[in-house]
């Protein structure tokens, strides 16, 4: 049976005690987008901002629990000045990590899921980093959507600046 | 019932083993259940009711003329009765309304009396720690008829503040109020509100789903018009609810859902309604889940109600004391202090700034079911100031061990997060 150190991995703590790039950017020139969970009332809000096709700048506002914001302050401190498609792929690759166990949780074979995923290329969770110690909280099904709450808001935010939608304060 | 608060306590331990579910470990622990104001257990009682229904005469209810079809609904009526009877209804056989759940009563409310009956210009008053079941139909309606949605404000005290009820209630048609608050454990008065509201001209429901499976309701004394309530919280089955309304109102009341068993006649140019209360039961009713609900009366009946409110008020006493003592200020429990008389056992709390699931999530691992979250009750947690918060409430089964399981648990999660 998953144990609580399964889900609290120290790292996940220290994230949680010390959120890294916590705070607002000025919008403009920065994009802002909302993440609710509307089971718990967790929000999460994301500010970035996009330059040349680079991160070039994100901050994590909002309040939650352990797991959603230390997901949040894990996820700023990776695609922080990375390019657009590189987080775009962390996204996705974070995405397959979450909801690879979600599916054998409901009985699907594994080779399904490789198949959804199709063509599109994602990084093994071992070669995510610390994200990977994201990886227990598949075990806690009610959490997992504590862990992709920033990740949504992130696709969200990168999809509307690519559509050239402004976000409002 | 004639039993009184004076009468022998309940035997918390004779009674768990009339509850097969509580017998069970978690993560390794001790079951201990302290979400019954989410939803209760049921005794053995009620699932054998059930059982028996279905082994012995299941048919569909007013429809069949052969013998196990009639002793359906002879069983299903005499739900109804003990229904209206439990909450001292002057006429069960036409006011007692099942509906799916206390959610569907209010909607069932909101769509007939809401959009037929509530006269143009006047307002609805609510209050602000309403359950979503009692908010979100009237901001359905508001939105729809331009209806104006009042609210009586919670105080510091976490209870009602009526200082400005004239005002308040000046220009209104319909009143819905919580009896019980799911996430402070406040019982309102509702006594200053009915006098209110009536002398305004307006009918008054009240949300009963936290005070009917706790204390002993008689809607004559509280003078409400309409009550809405749920079978699950009261160690009945899920998939039943009731409205009960005074049968006048009801009666000028058009249907709400429409299908079969609520109609008298249908032709292909309009249709008849039923008589009450079927006019409100549209398509097959939870029947097994009204022989059920019945069991679940029987069951608080035999406990008697006065023996349960006095066990509840002792154990939340008890809970409030001894997790004041042993975890001081870092602990906030959301809620009225002792009040034998004000306050039910639901304990919403706060400790230190875990985080509401970070903390429920600590005490699952220690066997214990708490509810985490907002509690469907949003404006409140605004008003409260916080999105979410861990809550424990407590209903026959429960006894001083799970409080202390819950206090030991409340020190492994500060352990952990400290």
């Amino acid at each position: 049976m998953a144990g609580l150190e399964d889900l609290y991995r120290e790292i996940i703590l220290d994230h949680y005690r010390s959120p890294r790039n916590r705070g607002e950017l000025p919008v403009p020139p920065a994009h802002r987008v909302e993440g609710f969970n509307p089971l718990c009332g967790d929000e999460v809000v994301v500010y970035l901002e996009v330059d040349d096709g680079t991160l070039v700048d994100l901050r994590i506002s909002g309040q939650g629990c352990s797991i959603s914001q230390s997901s949040a302050s894990m996820m700023s401190a990776t695609v922080k000045g990375r390019p657009v498609e590189e987080a775009r792929k962390l996204i996705r690759s974070f995405k397959a990590m979450m909801s690879i166990r979600e599916h054998s949780l409901s009985g699907e074979d594994a080779g399904d899921d490789a198949e959804a995923e199709g063509e599109v290329e994602t990084i093994k969770p071992e070669d995510l980093g610390e994200l990977a110690a994201l990886q227990g909280v598949v075990k806690f099904p009610v959490r997992i959507k504590c862990a992709t709450l920033s990740w949504n808001a992130l696709a969200q935010g990168l999809d509307e600046i690519a559509a050239g939608v402004c976000s409002g304060e | 019932m004639t039993t009184t608060v004076e009468a022998a306590p309940l035997d918390v331990a004779a009674l768990r083993k009339e509850f097969p579910i509580l017998h069970q470990e978690s993560h390794g622990k001790r079951l201990v259940y302290l979400d019954s104001a989410s939803s209760s257990q049921r005794p053995r009682a009620v699932l054998d009711a059930m059982d028996h229904y279905y082994e012995t005469t299941h048919a569909n209810v007013h429809r069949g003329v052969y013998a196990i079809a009639e002793e359906a609904t002879r069983q299903f009526e005499m739900a109804r009765r003990a229904v209206g009877r439990f909450i001292n209804a002057p006429r069960p056989e036409v006011e007692v309304l099942f509906t799916k759940n206390a959610t569907e009563a209010l909607n069932l409310l909101a769509h007939s009396y809401g959009r037929h009956l509530l006269r143009k210009g006047k307002a609805i008053l609510l209050t602000e720690l309403e359950h979503h079941a009692n908010l979100v139909p009237w901001l359905m309606l508001a939105a729809e008829r331009q209806v104006e949605l009042r609210y009586l404000p919670v105080g510091d005290d976490y209870r009602l503040d009526l200082s400005d009820l004239d005002r308040l209630t000046d220009g209104v048609g319909l009143v819905a109020v919580s009896a019980m608050s799911n996430v402070l454990g406040t019982i309102n008065d509702l006594g200053p509100i009915v006098e209110a509201a009536h002398a305004a001209g307006a009918v008054v429901a009240a949300d009963a789903s936290q005070l009917v499976p706790h204390r002993s309701v008689d809607v004559s004394a509280l003078g409400v018009d309409f009550l809405a309530f749920t079978g699950h919280k009261m160690l009945g089955p899920t998939g039943i609810g009731v409205l009960w309304g005074r049968e006048e109102l009801l009666d000028a009341m058009p249907p709400f859902l429409g299908g079969g068993e609520m109609i008298r006649d249908v032709r292909l140019d309009g249709f008849t309604p039923n008589d009450l209360p079927w006019k409100f039961e549209a398509g097959t009713p939870p029947i097994a889940e009204a022989v059920g609900l019945h069991g679940a009366i029987r069951f608080l009946e035999s406990l008697g109600m006065d023996r349960i409110a006095a066990h509840e008020t002792e154990l939340t006493s008890r809970a409030i004391e001894l997790l004041s003592e042993r975890h001081g200020p870092e602990l906030k429990i959301f809620g009225p202090g002792v009040d034998p008389q004000g306050r039910g056992g639901v304990l919403s709390l706060a400790l230190g700034d875990i985080h509401a699931h970070d903390l429920a999530q600590v005490l699952d691992s220690e066997g214990i079911c708490v509810r985490a979250g907002h509690h469907c009750a949003k404006p409140l947690m605004r008003r409260l100031g916080v999105t979410a918060t861990a809550r424990a409430s407590f209903y026959v089964y429960n006894s001083e061990d799970d409080i202390e399981a819950l206090s030991d648990a409340l020190d492994v999660a500060a352990a952990f997060f400290g």
